[in-house]
């Protein structure tokens, strides 16, 4: 069980918008890492996680619901759907998501599996409530993680903190 | 100008770079994939009610009707 929290790195993106979050270089001397975000792009497309920067191996399930139903499906081997959700462009203006993802044992030489949670709210008629479990089918240790976007930008104040968590 | 943000969580510096050409043709290829894909939906679902329309009337029901024979 995780006894400390440690925040390694925060950002808050800035009036110009950007394409991609990469916290990079992180430290291996942690247990588990977390990245919490909140973001919102200005469009409507699809969305990555990236370990490493590798765009293959991923795998991963999402159970969602939203206003209209609960259902499920499949996330894309090049890790799209994998990171959590951001709020669109369609979505109520100034409207941002929450996410959480989980990885435990990063630095591990075994394939990396993780979770998320993801709130996407819409201050309107809709929302959308999803848990996801994905897979890096790789045993690379993780130094980089990178959320990015098939087109458009992360807006202004979208953030991501990441956290190291040791287990002793 | 696009740019991508990193930040270095040994050292704390962070760097705000334009993305490079690989990544902008990337980008571009996503982008293209994407719109594909969205409109081999669309094209799929219009034609799922076309077909379904073409169904409804060689029966000669309606679609409440048929909703009625179904439940």
């Amino acid at each position: 069980m995780a006894t400390t929290f440690t925040k390694i790195a925060a950002v808050t993106v800035g009036s110009g918008g950007a394409a991609s979050i990469a916290f990079t270089s992180i430290p291996s001397t942690y247990t588990d890492l977390v990245l919490k975000w909140s973001g919102r792009i200005d469009n409507n497309n699809d969305f990555f996680i990236k370990f490493n920067s590798s765009t293959t191996n991923y795998s991963g399930k999402i159970l969602y619901a939203n206003s209209g139903s609960a259902n499920s499906f499949n996330g894309g081997t090049d890790g799209k759907y994998l990171s959590g959700w951001p709020d669109q462009s369609a979505n109520t203006a100034n409207v941002f998501s929450n996410n959480e993802i989980y990885i435990p044992n990063y630095g591990s030489s075994n394939n990396k599996s993780f979770s998320v949670d993801t709130v996407k709210e819409d201050n309107s008629t809709d929302w959308f409530v999803g848990l996801l479990a994905g897979l890096w089918s790789d045993t690379t240790a993780i130094n980089a993680v990178t959320l990015t976007l098939v087109s458009g930008s992360f807006v202004q104040y979208s953030t991501a903190v990441l956290y190291g968590i040791k287990n002793s | 100008m696009t740019t991508a943000i990193e930040v270095n969580c040994t050292t704390g510096e962070v760097v705000e770079r334009p993305l490079t050409p690989e990544e902008l043709a990337q980008s571009e290829a996503d982008a293209a994939a994407f719109a594909a894909a969205e409109h081999e939906k669309e094209v799929a679902a219009a034609e799922a009610a076309t077909a379904k329309a073409a169904l409804l009337t060689k029966l000669g029901i309606t679609e409440d009707e048929a909703k009625l024979l179904l439940a």
